[in-house]
């Protein structure tokens, strides 16, 4: 018994000296199969336990399965021990420098007269407003005469229009678009409510700093029963107040003239204000109640119906709310100047 | 047009300052576009006569001057040219301070003391530029303060009109204005008529009343026009913009400014005859006052004799007939034409005169006695003379009707969209000069006659009215109301794609989108569009801006151009919008405006990175970002790439994409020789193609999953290199049938081990059974018929 004892505690001993000193998983494991293996110097005391008494054989088997299980929890200790320095090994190995570029594309822009025509059109239609498109080369019907503005019209040389031949222009507005959806309307026997915008480009013989001889414009147009100027108001005003974000922006209306609308009115923002702390008034809008033979000439009963149209240049809209200050910059298409509107 | 304050406050007086002024008729509709002081601000400057002037004994170009202010006499140096003695001269005394805080003092210039300065108009904020002293009248009393005499302490007011307020291009028209905005009178100056001193008359005949209603005349003989018109008429001339020329023009031009009737004098000598207003006949030629020649067009209202077109009506008179210097007696005419005879012909003669610009938006058709009264007794006071009778020629059938508008209060509500008092719509009208009569009135309802004023051409209709209403009332004191519609919902097509979800497509793709003008160069066009004729604009801004583009190419590959000379290596670009074509169609030429969408890439493939080589694009990254596109319809399997051509692309790298059966655009590589043209590096991957094509897609139908396994086989199949892989794909699918889930292509192979002329295509065909199991022998079965069809189509063997 004393030399199984001693033999035990002696392979117990080294078993563990040994686990405490192994390194790898591997090492781990030859040290399992050396002491506790079939073979194994412990499992083989196991085998010895035939030579000794009946009554020494419980005992002496309860001290070597002890001792086995001491030496197990020493191996499954180390190899938990082992698996986390492999572990951290490897994740130490495998970092990475997350400072560098993502892979791919850098993404695009959409160009800021498009981003500007989608906001605006999209208020709009949050509001049950329709996008209507039309052709840019215009007859001279639909781009002056529907509109009111006959051939003799002074107005016509405010436009400065393009012309392919006498009858054929470059509409000089996206009011014929309104014109169009009118006639549409009353061939299909609809009837108002019409509650459309027509963004787009158009067209003015005209190029300095600060013309473009081409340039866009959103008009939007809403025809119904009882549509009064109070209407119109209420809702430029808001649309103001949204697409410049400030609920507190100061609009007024002042009477200017349209040979398509009457009354008619051009819409000045506040911008910035004066040394002696009064209001800078800029304008921005055009607008008014659409002219009864407007209708006449689409085939709508100004009796029956009444409604307002307005118009924006989206160029200036896209200038005052990115701060642009060059109208050029806009058809150069200069990278760096687009790379700015993420 | 431009005015100055204090003429229009002679006409009508208030109490508020020019900010208060302004900024009501700017809300009133008369938008004022600037106001500017009519000189700088300055004190201490006098009226000094220069009654010695000597030579300066050490400068050449400076003179000693003794100026008089009457109650003294100072010794000033001065260098303008013009200095002599006797004349009159603004004189800014020792303590004066010119405009720009420029304090005058005692000086000492090349060793001669100098008591102060003599001053140009330019040094007293009058001018941009003088190129001498001013020069003051004879008769200017010296020693009174400058600003005084001048009456500078005014103000210019520029007030941008629109065209229908024609009746403000006046003095007497503004305050109208000024005085139903303010509740003020306007007080007139009384014009009497002037009696005739002599019996002398010049015969006219209207021949066209139609463009000329009324045609008043007047001769005044013996008028002395070396005369000059009095400060006070050529300062207000000026401070509307208007040079003075001689006293009879300056007369004219200034009842032109103050009643809004332009006129003309005629050198009564040059006359032949009678004067004859009528239509000029069709290749007339008449020298006009500039001394440009003009050939008439018959649509064209003149003013002739019994010899020749004399003036175009309304618009400018003509070089010979004119008042010179050398005229005695002269022949005043103050006619009504017709707004619309006179509209635009100025601008087809390349012309615009005030005279032209008061006429076609109409003048007052009761203002032409008034007028020639007027003017008479200015021309009578300034030049002498003896006036003969006034002679009118009118018709009244054609002249304008008074108008008579009906006015319903309830239209007022409706479209206003508030009520106002039916006496309050009284009283705001009437200041306007407008007459109501009310016709009836029920329930508090109101039904008037309006007569509208002589000088009103725009108001024409109860809309009208309500705009009058509107402005005097004051837009901003109306109200507002949130307009309330149906809460319907609207039709929304779930297959369409949005242009929009296309713009996010390619921009996450790394593109830009350009927005390059419609029209080009008509080079540019035909290096892109050879075939094809451009629609031309007839009047282009520039050459290179002259015919509408018939592809959206050019503009994307100039814009690249652009950028690539700018230090860019990498470009993506797109861009949407229409195209312009002209067509054969069945009843003439067809013009279609058909919208695109256009794309362009060059340089690497990726932006440049930490890792790996920049490698450059080529057509499938293009290819690639499209096909993304397309898939946004559902719809991406309908669009199929075949070889194609076009004239901006390489011809072995150029695809017409097809969609149901259609081309519908190109892709391909920028054609190399274009390239060089247009000095640009030759990987240039461009795409064309219907927006409407790509934007039109399905709504997906669910279809079953199968539970059963795939079976993937693959083929190698030698082919001629000209065979095209998709060809081969679809056969493969039409062979295969319903139980091939795809197929697709994963490597292509040319070179040794292949015969040449040849190439290999690896293909992987994916079968599946919706309810079973496939078996091995069906799966061969399957395979088989596919090569055999594949031998027969494509003369494919499978690679050994």
């Amino acid at each position: 018994m004393e030399n199984l004892d001693n033999t035990l505690d002696t392979l117990v001993a080294s078993a563990l000296s040994a686990v405490a000193a192994v390194a790898d998983a591997s090492g781990l494991d030859e040290i399992r199969v050396q002491f506790l293996g079939k073979k194994g110097e412990l499992t083989s005391l196991l085998k010895a336990l035939g030579q000794l008494s009946p009554e020494e054989r419980p005992k002496a088997g309860g001290l070597i399965n002890k001792g086995k299980q001491q030496v197990q929890d020493a191996i499954n200790q180390k190899k938990v021990l082992l698996d986390q320095q492999a572990l951290d090994t490897r994740l130490a190995s495998e970092a990475i420098d997350v400072s560098l570029a993502g892979r791919g594309q850098v993404p695009g822009t959409v160009h800021p007269i498009t981003r500007t025509m989608e906001r605006i059109t999209d208020y709009f239609g949050r509001i049950g407003f329709t996008v209507e498109q039309g052709p840019e080369i215009e007859d001279d019907y639909h781009n002056f005469e529907a509109l009111n503005i006959p051939g003799h019209h002074p107005a016509r040389a405010m436009h400065d229009t393009f012309y392919f031949d006498d009858t054929t222009v470059l509409r000089t507005h996206t009011s014929p678009v309104q014109v169009r959806t009118m006639e549409r309307f009353v061939k299909n026997n609809d009837n108002p409510p019409i509650a459309i915008v027509c963004p787009g480009k158009v067209y003015r013989c005209d190029s300095d700093q600060t013309h473009s001889p081409m340039f866009h414009q959103v008009e939007g147009l809403y025809v119904a029963e009882k549509v009064s100027f109070a209407d119109l108001k209420s809702v430029l005003i808001d649309f103001l107040r949204v697409f410049f974000e400030r609920d507190d922006l100061q609009v007024r209306f002042r009477p200017s003239y349209f040979p398509f609308t009457e009354p008619s009115a051009e819409v000045d923002i506040e911008w910035g204000r004066n040394d002696d702390g009064s209001i800078k008034w800029l304008e921005v809008l055009g607008c008014g109640m659409v002219h009864p033979d407007v209708f006449r000439y689409s085939g709508i009963d100004p009796e029956k119906y009444t409604g307002f149209a307005f118009g924006m240049g989206v160029e200036r809209f896209a200038m005052l709310r990115y701060g642009v200050n060059d109208l050029r910059q806009f058809f150069e298409n200069d990278l760096r100047f687009l790379d700015q509107f993420r | 047009m431009k005015f100055s304050e204090k003429w229009l406050r002679q006409w009508v007086n208030i109490e508020v300052d020019t900010q208060a002024l302004v900024d009501k008729i700017t809300m009133a509709g008369l938008e004022v576009d600037e106001v500017e002081a009519v000189a700088g601000e300055f004190t201490g400057v006098v009226i000094g006569e220069i009654v010695a002037c000597e030579q300066h004994p050490d400068a050449d170009k400076l003179r000693v001057t003794q100026v008089s202010t009457g109650s003294e006499s100072c010794q000033v140096v001065c260098g303008a040219p013009n200095a002599r003695v006797g004349i009159k001269v603004p004189f800014a005394t020792v303590g004066a301070v010119l405009p720009g805080n420029f304090k005058i003092k005692k000086a000492k210039l090349r060793g001669v003391e100098s008591f102060g300065m003599l001053c140009a108009e330019e040094e007293l904020g009058m001018a941009e530029s003088s190129d001498g002293l001013m020069e003051l009248p004879a008769d200017a009393p010296v020693g009174q303060n400058i600003r005084e005499y001048l009456s500078l302490d005014d103000k210019i007011i520029d007030v941008d009109l629109t065209p229908n307020r024609g009746d403000c291009l006046s003095i007497a028209g503004l305050a109208r204005e000024v005085s139903a905005n303010f509740l003020a009178d306007v007080t007139e100056e009384q014009i009497a008529e002037v009696a005739p001193a002599i019996d002398d008359t010049f015969p006219v005949h209207i021949d066209a009343p139609q463009g000329c209603p009324r045609y008043v005349g007047r001769v005044i003989r013996n008028v002395d026009v070396a005369r000059s018109a009095p400060l006070w008429l050529t300062e207000h001339l000026r401070r509307s913009g208007v040079r003075s020329i001689d006293p009879v023009v300056d007369v004219t031009n200034y009842v032109m400014l103050e009643l809004g009737q332009p006129m003309h004098g005629f050198d009564l000598d040059t006359l032949s005859g009678s004067i004859h207003v009528r239509m000029a006949e069709s290749g007339e030629k008449l020298t006009l006052l500039d001394g440009q020649e003009v050939t008439l067009n018959d649509n064209t209202l003149v003013i002739a004799d019994e010899q020749k077109a004399l003036a175009i009506a309304g618009v400018m008179g003509g070089e010979g007939s004119g008042v010179s210097d050398q005229t005695r007696h002269i022949f005043l005419e103050s006619a009504f034409f017709d707004p619309i005879t006179i509209a635009g012909k100025a601008r087809s003669y390349g012309l615009h005169t005030d005279s032209s610009h008061r006429f076609e938006r109409g003048v007052d058709f009761q203002l032409q006695n008034k007028a020639v009264e007027r003017a008479t007794a200015l021309i009578v006071e300034i030049c002498g003379g003896e006036p003969g009778p006034v002679t009118e020629v009118a018709s009244e059938a054609h002249l304008p009707a008074l108008r008579e508008v009906t006015l319903r209060s309830e239209k007022v509500t409706s479209l206003l969209g508030m009520a106002i008092e039916n006496r309050h719509i009284e009283a705001l009208l009437s200041r306007l000069g407008l007459g109501l009569t009310l016709v009836e009135e029920t329930d508090g309802q109101a039904c008037w006659t309006v007569s509208v004023p002589s000088w009103r051409f725009d108001i024409a209709i109860e809309e009208d009215l309500v705009e009058e209403l509107g402005r005097i009332y004051g837009y901003n004191n109306l109200p507002e109301s949130t307009p309330t519609a149906l809460l319907k919902m609207k039709q929304v097509d779930e297959s369409r794609v949005q242009e929009s979800d296309i713009r996010r497509v390619l921009t996450a793709r790394g593109y830009q989108e350009a927005v390059c003008f419609s029209f080009i160069a008509p080079e540019l066009h035909r290096l892109f569009d050879p075939q094809r004729e451009p629609v031309a604009l007839s009047n282009p801004i520039a050459s290179d801006l002259s015919v509408m583009r018939t592809t959206l190419l050019p503009g994307l590959v100039k814009t690249a151009g652009y950028n690539l000379n700018r230090q860019q290596s990498r470009v993506r670009l797109f861009e949407t919008g229409l195209t312009f074509i002209r067509e054969k169609g069945k009843d003439g030429d067809e013009l279609k405006q058909e919208p695109m969408l256009a794309a362009l890439m060059t340089g690497s493939r990726h932006p440049e990175s930490w890792q790996g080589k920049a490698e450059a694009v080529d057509f499938f990254d293009l290819k690639g970002d499209f096909e993304a596109v397309f898939a946004l319809g559902q719809a991406g399997n309908e669009f199929v790439f075949r070889k194609g051509e076009h004239a901006a692309m390489h011809p072995g790298q150029c695809a017409e994409i097809v969609r149901d059966g259609k081309v519908i655009g190109h892709m391909g590589a920028l054609h190399p020789s274009l390239a060089k043209t247009m000095d640009m590096p030759a990987a240039i991957y461009l795409v064309e193609l219907s927006l409407k094509a790509v934007t039109e897609g399905k709504v997906t139908r669910f279809a079953a999953l199968s539970k059963y396994p795939e079976v993937r086989r693959d083929l190698a199949l030698v082919v001629n290199a000209a065979t095209a892989a998709g060809d081969i794909e679809r056969v493969i699918a039409s062979a295969a049938g319903e139980l091939l889930r795809r197929v697709n292509t994963f490597d292509v192979y040319a070179g040794q081990g292949i015969e040449a002329g040849c190439k290999s295509l690896a293909m992987g065909l994916t079968l599946q059974h919706p309810s079973r199991t496939l078996k091995d022998d069906e799966v061969n079965e399957l395979v088989d018929r596919v090569v055999a069809r594949l031998k027969q189509d494509f003369d494919a063997s499978l690679r050994q």
